[in-house]
């Protein structure tokens, strides 16, 4: 039993370090890099967003303030005060733990949409001040973020480094390097959804009254998964600041939050895969779009809202329900 | 003093009566389906915008409301019809991700045809502003506090002396009991996104000569009402009213008081307040949890 | 509304005419010129007209047999106003579509963002943005058209100054364009012993500001309000401010140079002055202004081409296409280095915002009296000075 768990966790892992492996086959120019590195980023935040939403079964609202949070940490760490990039990410994860720790406590007691709208105020607060806070955020016009440094090594997209002997560009290495952290963070991920808490917490989901009579206690593990998707967030919030160079206060924007949540959903909620391919996507649809124009709004809309219409449960998990279905078919034909 | 204190006010009661107008939209909506409709400022839009265009087109200005009052209510419909009804077994989020879908959409619709500017509507009375007590008012506020007040009081009496107020509000209750009873819900879920529509609409009619108008205005206006309806309490009439108001209010008295670049800040603070002390909401009903 | 309908559909037709006519020109590899703008999203102000202008002088210079004898081609992305989105625009440019040259950024903050990426890939690019932290310090590949925030802080301060107000109230928007020009304005106030009694602000999605200028009208001893700010904001000010009966001279800053706002707007306009490129009052100008001629053909175009008013914002993307057009044909080529020289030292262009006079020391090239002071009278911009 155990033991076919951990296969078919493996299995799932296998098969996205392949993709990211051959996928550079497919990129043209270095741009297509800088998208997959982002993409790889983002997807990584959703995955940690999904804990919360996927399994504990809470919406978030206010996720971007999170990940704004630590961009903006990192970036005035690093920039301003002239941190090291890991101790300054570190740092920030440990402060945006902690603030999602404090508002969590009471915010989690909350229901259903008044839970969202909790967050979304959280999310909210978080914007206001990077945005007014000129001296220290440099406000609405942005500040900029040095490259990634560790050791005194830097990763800078513009960069050029050598891995066994071959000669790679920075966006390469980007991508790279944003791979395994993918890899860590489904892999994290996956191994906290089999845990004792990720089965706590899927009891919360299934019904919060039943998990308290057998003796859970909802409200830690609540607080508990709440504070690690946050902590993914700031992480993930300090690697794109570092990748981009340069961050405004629209990281920590409601448009983002909203984006995240979109990404969980469309993917499949619940299904660590499903929400990166979500977050793929969400991410290449506005490039694939960008060449219509003025019609670009209206398809996003309408293609969000049909996806959604019929296929409710997400995209990997209606994609992999068709695939099951025909097989079995199949194999009834065969019989 | 006083009269700094009365500006205040009034410039809090005019936007509040704005918001509580939507937060009722919202929680027609939640009540009958509990849907989140995050489009619910689109119908805002949609009611500023077309009477915009039709006016300027040269359609008189009275026939230009009702038109435009019209066609946010038959859209109303078509949300619930195409967009809602469809996904009768999707997830609360799922629902709430539609409906977001269809208000980038009906904004992408609107752009498209309006164009991206912003747009004047006159005031429906005179243009002068009103003196009291060294504070003035914007004869236009006039307007929005009355109307939302009929329509209000219009709401009420909707619900507690018509037939098929009553059956929304029985299918809110238990939608199964209400079919038993020969409700016809989809009817009735029909009428609710409608009505919520038409509200949404006449807000967006009578602020538009205070705020303007736009294609996009609907998005932030849209989330100042969820907020008010939240605050009062989702699924509570006079919750929506009041958490309107009181939004409104805070945001001047923060403004003008305590600080400008943090007003924002101070009412998203007050929702979390409110919702740490009273996590129903103002007038949030309590509703025993099933199992 | 069937007008702007069936303008449109004569718009689309009129681009399929173009491409097919591109198509069959293809002699010489056409110049590609990428632009990322606001085009939709709370800056569309900026953005739109920007865009258009882009589109219809780029078709008007390919008719008239291009640029070195190539046609010029634009490949152009919608930032919406985010700042992220436009970084990645200016990456697909250089990175995917390999541009010549850029001219677009049409906020603060999408220039900021797409600079230090620019700046590595040593691309040419002309921002069509406001701030003075564009061009200062220099960035050696960023040049910008607009004349910067802080010119326009000076200008209206001294021309307060020379009313003889001394104390002023200031509103200012908290979006990247608003914020900055609070900053310039606190300094240069600074300096030239003008002060700041009142400093408040609004956001770009507030619909009523009564609150704030009830706060400046409380507050003893002012004598002159200047709102820093774009959008829609400004004219909701405007008529507040008009509705308080706060009686005190106004003053507006370059973002709402606009016919488009004195239509928002409306009577509360009235008597208030602001900065502003000659665009907006052609006529006015002697005939000895060298800059006469070149504003009335720009708006007389613009406006036959989209039956829109012009913008000062659009006028930008003239000068920032006009400069890069200049500068190609002076480097005889489109290798970065040779038109990045000489972008640097045009002398001398007149263009519809100023006359432009580049150095390596001056990535704008523009002076603060390029900037005319204009009052609103009987619901028309007259000159000042």
């Amino acid at each position: 039993m155990l033991n076919g768990v951990m296969q078919s966790r493996l299995r799932g892992l296998i098969i996205l370090a392949l993709i990211l492996m051959v996928l550079p086959v497919f990129f043209g120019n270095p741009f297509h890099y800088e998208l997959a590195t982002q993409v790889a980023i983002i997807a990584a935040t959703v995955v940690g967003l999904n804990l919360l939403v996927g399994f504990a079964g809470q919406i978030s609202l206010g996720h971007a303030g999170f990940f704004g949070l630590g961009a903006y940490f990192t970036g005035i760490a690093t920039g301003t005060y002239g941190w090291s990039s890991v101790p300054a990410l570190m740092a920030g994860a440990i402060a945006v733990g902690i603030v999602a720790w404090i508002v969590g406590r009471p915010i989690l007691r909350l229901k259903g949409h008044y839970l969202s709208m909790a967050t979304l105020a959280v999310g909210f607060i978080i914007a206001i001040i990077l945005n007014n806070e000129r001296a220290i955020t440099g406000g609405p016009d942005g500040m900029s973020v040095p490259a990634f440094e560790i050791f005194g090594w830097e990763l800078s997209s513009f960069g050029r480094y050598s891995l066994f002997g071959l000669d790679i560009s920075g966006v390469q290495a980007w991508y790279m390097f944003a791979s395994v952290v993918l890899l860590v963070a489904v892999w994290f991920a996956l191994n906290l959804i089999e845990s004792p808490i990720g089965r706590a917490l899927r009891s919360v989901h299934g019904s919060e009254v039943a998990a308290s009579v057998v003796g859970v206690n909802t409200a830690k593990y609540k607080s508990l998964v709440f504070v690690i998707s946050a902590i993914y967030a700031s992480v993930m919030g300090s690697l794109y600041a570092h990748f981009q160079g340069f961050i405004t206060p629209a990281v920590a924007s409601f448009e983002f939050s909203i984006l995240f949540i979109t990404m969980v959903v469309l993917g499949g909620m619940g299904s660590t895969f499903g929400v990166i391919l979500g977050a793929v996507v969400l991410k290449l649809l506005p490039q694939v779009l960008a060449d219509f124009q003025e019609l670009e709004t209206v398809m996003f809309g309408l293609i969000l809202m049909l996806t959604m219409i019929f296929m409710p449960k997400g995209l990997l998990p209606t994609l992999t329900a068709v695939v099951y279905k025909r097989r079995r078919r199949k194999a009834g034909g065969t019989a | 003093m006083l009269s700094e204190f009365l500006q205040y006010l009034f410039t809090g009661i005019t936007i509040g009566a704005t918001y509580a107008l939507i937060a009722l939209g919202f929680t027609l909506i939640y009540n009958s389906s509990h849907v989140i409709n995050f489009a619910q400022g689109e119908f805002l839009m949609i009611g500023g915008m077309a009477t915009v265009s039709m006016a300027a087109m040269g359609v008189p200005m009275v026939l230009a409301i009702v038109l435009a009052i019209i066609l946010a209510g038959v859209l109303g419909i078509a949300l619930q019809r195409f967009a809602i009804a469809p996904a009768k077994q999707a997830d609360v989020v799922t629902l709430i991700i539609i409906t977001i879908g269809a208000s980038i959409f009906i904004r992408g619709i609107a752009q498209l045809v309006w164009g991206k500017e912003y747009h004047v509507m006159p005031n429906f009375s005179t243009n002068e502003p009103i003196e009291v007590f060294g504070a003035v008012l914007n004869s236009q506020s006039l307007w929005v506090l009355g109307v939302g007040a009929v329509l209000v009081v219009a709401l009420v009496l909707f619900f507690t002396k018509t037939l098929i107020g009553k059956a929304i509000l029985a299918t809110s209750m238990n939608k199964e009991a209400a079919r038993l009873v020969g409700i016809r819900t989809q009817m009735v879920l029909m009428l609710a996104f409608m009505l919520s529509a038409l509200l949404g609409s006449v807000a967006g009619i009578v602020v538009a000569p205070i705020t303007f108008t736009s294609y996009d205005i609907g998005i932030i206006l849209g989330l100042k009402g969820f907020v008010a309806a939240a605050i009062g309490g989702l699924g509570s009439g006079v919750g929506a009213v009041v958490g309107g108001l009181l939004l409104g209010i805070v945001e001047a008295m923060s403004a003008g008081y305590i600080s400008s670049d943090y007003k924002d800040a101070v009412a998203f603070s007050m929702i979390l307040l409110v919702l740490f002390f009273m996590p129903r909401g103002l007038f949030g009903a309590k509703i025993v949890e099933r199992v | 509304m069937l007008k702007t309908m069936m303008r449109r559909a004569g718009k689309c037709a009129a681009v399929a005419a173009a491409a097919l006519m591109m198509m069959s020109v293809q002699a010489a590899e056409p110049i590609k010129i990428g632009s990322f703008l606001s085009v939709t999203g709370p800056a569309s102000f900026l953005g739109d007209p920007e865009l258009k202008t882009l589109e219809m002088y780029i078709e008007k210079i390919n008719e008239e047999g291009g640029v070195l004898g190539r046609q010029l081609e634009l490949i152009h992305y919608d930032d919406v106003g985010n700042a992220s989105s436009a970084r990645n625009f200016a990456s697909r440019l250089i990175r995917s579509d390999q541009v010549d040259i850029i001219v677009g950024g049409s906020t603060t903050g999408a220039t900021m963002a797409a600079a230090p990426l620019i700046e590595q890939a040593q691309v040419p690019f002309i921002s069509l943005a406001g701030a003075v932290v564009i061009t200062t310090p220099v960035k050696k590949w960023v040049f910008k058209t607009p004349q910067s925030d802080r010119m326009a802080a000076e200008r209206i301060l001294s021309d307060m100054k020379d009313r003889g107000i001394t104390k002023i109230g200031l509103i200012s928007g908290t979006g990247g364009f608003g914020s900055s020009g609070r900053t310039q304005t606190l300094e240069v106030a600074g300096l030239l012993g003008i002060e700041v009694l009142a400093d408040v602000t609004y956001s770009g999605s507030d619909t009523d500001m009564t609150a704030q200028l009830t706060n400046i009208r409380n507050t003893k001893g002012i004598e002159a309000v200047l709102n820093f700010g774009f959008g829609q904001g400004p004219a909701i000010v405007t008529r507040n401010y008009a509705q308080l009966g706060m009686g005190l001279p106004f003053y507006q800053s370059h973002g709402v140079a606009s016919d488009s706002f004195l239509e928002l707007a409306g009577s509360s306009a009235e008597g208030l002055r602001l900065p502003a490129s000659p665009l907006l009052v052609p006529d006015s100008l002697p005939d000895s202004d060298p800059q006469k001629a070149v504003v009335q053909n720009y708006k007389s175009e613009y406006e036959a081409r989209w039956g829109s008013k012009v913008s000062t914002f659009g006028a930008y993307a003239y000068d920032g296409l006009m400069l890069a057009v200049r500068a190609i044909e002076t480097a005889g080529s489109t290798e970065p280095e040779a038109v990045r020289e000489a972008l640097e030292n045009i002398k001398g262009y007149v263009g519809v915002t100023g006359e432009f006079n580049m150095s390596p020391n001056d990535h704008n090239g523009l002076s603060a009296d390029s900037f005319r002071i204009l009052e609103v009278q009987n619901g028309e911009w007259k000159l000042i000075n």
